[in-house]
């Protein structure tokens, strides 16, 4: 198994606080990682800081045997990493048709061009609706992405994200607002599309953790506490003692 | 608020395409008056103008203080290449001049636009205006090639006439005109249907998402802001052949704003929008300032209302009232936008018959007190005239509120209903 | 020498009646988001107001009600149009303020004419502050006010005199604007309203947050923002000329310094203006073209060469777009602007 993804004692400081405080993390290609932690432990910003949004202050990150440290955006989205934001990111005036065939079009090698008609390239079309399908939204194929549901929003979010066919994906509290029952059908969503692929979740639903998760990174106060199979993490002390938040249905009872 | 979307059928777009060249084709044998010739030329000229406008407004979100620095320029390199050919020194037939302002247009984009399409939104829209500015100012300062007071005038009639057209006639550079406007109209529509397009509308819905699928933001402006300039100088060009000179105002602020102004009116979220708010420009330029003083301020209020009440412009308020009639519902609000539309005038004859005085008052003191207005003669200097005319005004203020609450009481039934219908048809 | 001082005391009077203008229109961006474009038409209605007040009761009266009622007419627009349009983003409240700034030219015209008015100084001011006298033999002097004929005409061929007087309303200009300076200073930092403002300068939600009334602190601000462009108006417009021009001479000015300054950043705004209205004003001063520095430097330039408009170029020619190069530099090498914090 390869390393798909790396972090190497990775600090960001903002201005004077720092918020990630050395971080190391090795990510398996294939595997499903979940971070979990309190509010303002530092994972929307260990994405941003993964995706590009801005660099660290110091430490590296590596992908796929690259640094992509102080990379921007759309380079590491060019290396094959993707991902989802918490609070929905579409475009709300295309259709969700529309928004699909858009994510697709760069890893399909488009580009800038202006010479060729969207209708004609085969390719993309057939992908985004590949996609359409795997998202479950082909009946609102011709919808304009602001009519949608909160759902099916973010269900489009996701589509976005795994649209371009990158292998390493992120996705940001992507059950964030869903009540339990949209949730399980969005984990099922989740596991389907992100098939083979290398995933990173942030999550506070100890459910969707525990159901969906290979390993769960523990991150408090900016550093990894712990980073372990699931069951290893429930019965780790530390973790027990900072932060295990909501129990679910099938988590051992008496847990605090 | 929803979003709408009005999707003709493919055959319709054949049948669309094809009266648009055939409305082109005939309309100066409709209207053949020398001022309809003029009139029809320019906005040939302003449809392509307003279009490139659109394509950063409407279509990438740019809001531009500054677009007719690319015009201008393009007129300018036109005109002197028009002298160039008049003299010998330039052998390209006159129909293919614009042309010259087009590369022009596209030249000055690729090196302003480079510095323009670092930033984005309101720093972008102080960019445009500050490089407006730059070159307006540049523009009274090198007078070999601006021309100085007097501007650039060359004369169209140059070079070998091609099939016995000179362009001397003013049909024969409508026709001209008319053949430009209908291919970069075409151009600039399939522009919106390739992927740099679609692109730029992403860009226009959610900049920073596009960075996360692939594409590098700053770049995709960029280019589509090059398009833009393009086409930009054609329009130039065409207006330096059309007007036989170009002076310092093609670069002004005025013809920015301009175009701001009437792409926005017309509407910047369809495509047919900036073709409307063309035609209304030139025939605001041409006729409206004839008819009164005060078509800039009329101009401006209507502006104003339109941004707080129908930011899609005369096209989307078009739109939404196709959508209710195809759903069958027109008959029921008819009588309200009757009703709207009277007091409305009310108003405007009230206000109007005010500002007329004003004018009256400050300008034709020679001519005595009195004007007529609508065929109403009044006294400037008589409280009587100014009583009725501020009554009139007041009345129908208060008539277009009650009107304005009761179409929009009608209107919000008729967009339920319509909803409805439409969630009965996706569920049957 | 006389020459430096004069000149560079009206470049810092101009400065500081960019600052007065820039000032309010930084207030207002930073706290709305809203850049107003109509904030130059303000001024302009300050000069007009002032104008006709004056006519009525005086200067002195009309210095302090003008700014009031533009202040008060900025804060109605706030209410009526732009609180309306809040909610649609930033594009449309511009485009509303561009708007507004055809309707107040147009106004404008329709109510005081298309040409300009004569709108004086009060009596006090129209003399000179202070006069400099370079006597060849005795040196520089200073003499209050305006300096006698006899002390400025050569009494023999031998003794050369060159009096520059520094006009009146140019040294009032200077102390409204700094005294301006210092009120609004005091008010970000020892109110609460100004720590508010202050807080909302750098993070409006935040302010939001913590349950302030930011509506009403908008139109506030948006009102107190265009009532130190009507302060700005009287001044100028006395100073200078009031005709419907001069919202656009001075309105691209602003927003170059705005930007150059640093989006949102009072000081930035402070340092652009007094860098601009120094350097433009000095640079008007000055014949030199790039022939006359080839001279000194004892190149000498072929004729072809000197007739070239680009070489004939005088630096007063230049003058005018000083400010969109410095704009054009700044976006190129510094597009923060000179001490800006926000991206915009």
């Amino acid at each position: 198994m390869t390393c798909a993804l790396e972090l190497k004692d990775l600090h960001k400081s903002f201005g004077k606080t720092e918020i990630i405080r050395g971080v190391n993390l090795a990510v398996q290609s294939g595997e499903r990682i979940a971070i979990i932690g309190p509010n303002g432990a530092g994972k929307s910003t260990l994405f941003n800081l993964i995706s590009g949004r801005f660099g660290p202050t110091s430490g590296d990150i590596v992908l796929n045997g690259q640094s992509i440290a102080h990379k921007k955006p759309y380079e590491i989205n060019r290396m094959g990493l993707s991902r989802s934001f918490q609070i929905t990111n579409i475009f709300p005036k295309l259709s969700v048709f529309e928004n699909l065939r858009c994510a697709v079009l760069w890893s399909l090698g488009y580009k800038y061009t202006f010479l060729k008609f969207l209708s004609g390239l085969r390719d993309a079309n057939d992908q985004a609706e590949k996609f359409l399908q795997m998202i479950k939204l082909d009946k609102k194929r011709d919808v304009v992405a602001m009519n949608l549901t909160y759902a099916e929003q973010r269900a489009l979010e996701i589509g976005i994200t795994i649209a371009g066919g990158s292998d390493v994906i992120l996705l940001d509290e992507p059950t964030a607002g869903m009540s339990k029952s949209e949730t399980s059908r969005f984990i099922s969503l989740i596991k389907a599309v992100t098939e083979g692929k290398t995933l990173l979740t942030v999550e506070h639903d100890m459910g969707v953790v525990f159901g969906l998760a290979d390993k769960i990174a523990v991150i408090v106060y900016g550093e990894v506490i712990a980073f372990d199979a699931p069951e290893a993490v429930r019965a780790n002390p530390k973790v027990q003692e900072a932060y295990l938040g909501t129990s679910t249905a099938d988590a051992p009872a008496g847990e605090h | 608020m929803t979003y709408y979307k009005f999707k003709p059928y493919n055959v319709g777009r054949v049948v669309i395409w094809s009266l648009f060249a055939i409305l082109l084709l005939v309309v100066p044998l409709v209207f053949t008056s020398q001022l309809s010739a003029t009139m029809l030329a320019q906005m040939g000229i302003a449809i392509i103008a307003c279009l490139s406008y659109n394509m950063l407004l409407g279509q990438g979100g740019m809001l531009s203080f500054g677009h007719a620095v690319y015009t201008g320029l393009g007129s300018y390199m036109a005109i002197h290449a028009l002298n160039m050919v008049a003299a010998g020194n330039l052998h390209i037939p006159v129909s293919l001049v614009p042309l010259v302002g087009g590369l022009a247009g596209m030249g000055f984009a690729i090196l302003l636009g480079y510095v323009t399409t670092r930033k984005s939104g309101t720093p972008f829209a102080m960019i445009t205006m500050g490089i407006a500015e730059l070159v307006f100012a540049m523009s009274l300062m090198f007078s070999e090639f601006f021309g100085g007071e007097a501007g650039v005038s060359g004369n169209r009639v140059a070079g070998d006439s091609f099939w016995g057209i000179t362009y001397g006639p003013q049909i024969q550079i409508y026709y001209l005109i008319s053949i430009y406007t209908f291919i970069c109209v075409a151009l600039m529509y399939a522009f919106t249907q390739t992927p740099l397009g679609r692109i730029l509308n992403a860009v226009r819905d959610n900049p920073e998402r596009v960075e996360f699928i692939g594409y590098n933001t700053q770049r995709v402006r960029y280019f589509s802001f090059i398009i833009a300039g393009f086409f930009a100088g054609i329009a130039g060009g065409l207006s330096a052949l059309n007007f036989e000179i170009v002076t310092a105002e093609v670069v002004g602020a005025g013809r920015s704003g301009a175009y701001l102004l009437f792409t926005f009116l017309g509407g910047a979220t369809f495509f047919f929008g900036p073709i409307l708010g063309a035609i209304l420009m030139v025939i605001a330029f041409v006729l409206l300032s004839e008819f009164t003083k005060a078509w800039l301020l009329y101009l401006g209020l209507l502006f104003l209302f339109m941004v707080m009440y129908a930011p899609g412009g005369f096209a989307s308020l078009l739109m939404m009232n196709l959508r209710v009639a195809a759903f069958g519902k027109l008959r029921q609000i008819w009588v309200s936008y009757l009703g709207l539309i009277v007091t409305a005038l009310v108003i405007l004859m009230g206000a109007g018959a005010m500002i007329e005085m004003v004018y009256h008052l400050q300008l034709n003191d020679s001519l005595g007190d009195t004007l007529k207005f609508t065929g109403v003669t009044l006294d400037a200097k008589s409280i009587d005239s100014w009583v009725g005319s501020l009554l009139v005004m007041v009345t129908g203020l208060g008539l277009f509120e009650v009107m304005r609450r009761h179409y929009l009481h009608e209107w919000g039934e008729i967009q339920t209903g319509i909803e409805n219908e439409i969630k009965r048809r996706e569920a049957a | 020498m006389e020459f430096f001082i004069i000149s560079m005391l009206n470049g810092l009077s101009y400065g500081l009646l960019l600052f007065m203008l820039s000032s309010g229109l930084t207030l207002i961006f930073s706290m709305m988001g809203v850049l107003n474009f109509a904030h130059a038409s303000f001024y302009m209605a300050g000069a007009y107001f002032g104008y006709t007040i004056s006519k009525w009761v005086g200067f002195w009266p009309a210095l302090f009600v003008a700014p009031v009622l533009v202040g008060a007419c900025g804060a109605v627009f706030e209410r009526m149009t732009l609180r309306k349009v809040h909610k649609f983003g930033h594009v449309p409240e511009l485009l509303v303020t561009f708007g507004l700034s055809y309707i107040v030219l147009e106004l404008v015209q329709l109510i005081w004419g298309r040409t300009a008015v004569e709108f004086p100084p009060p009596e006090v001011l129209r003399d000179s502050a202070f006069t400099l006298i370079n006597h060849s033999v005795q040196g520089l002097s200073v003499v209050w006010g305006s300096a006698p004929a006899d002390l400025c005409s050569n009494a023999d061929a031998s003794v050369r005199v060159v009096c520059s007087p520094f006009p009146a309303t140019r040294g009032f200009m200077m102390l409204v604007a700094l005294l301006m300076l210092m009120s609004l200073w005091l008010l970000l930092t020892r109110t609460r309203i100004g720590l508010v403002i202050q807080a909302a300068l750098t993070h409006p939600e935040m302010a939001e947050s913590l349950g302030h009334n930011v509506p009403r602190v908008f139109m506030l601000v948006f009102g107190a923002g265009t009532g130190l462009a009507g302060l700005a108006g009287v001044i100028g417009g006395s100073t200078f000329v009031t005709e419907p021009a001069m919202s656009a001479t001075v309105g691209s000015v602003i927003f170059v310094v705005v930007v150059v300054g640093g989006m949102g950043s009072l000081s930035g705004a402070f340092l652009a203006s007094i860098l601009i209205g120094v350097i433009q004003t000095f640079a008007v001063a000055f014949d030199y073209s790039f022939i006359t520095l080839c001279a000194q430097l004892g190149l000498s330039l072929s004729d072809a060469a000197r007739e070239n408009s680009f070489v004939k170029l005088t630096l007063s020619q230049v003058a005018p777009i000083l400010p969109y190069l410095f704009l054009v530099l700044i976006l190129i090498f510094r597009p923060k602007g000179l001490l800006g914090t926000r991206e915009g």
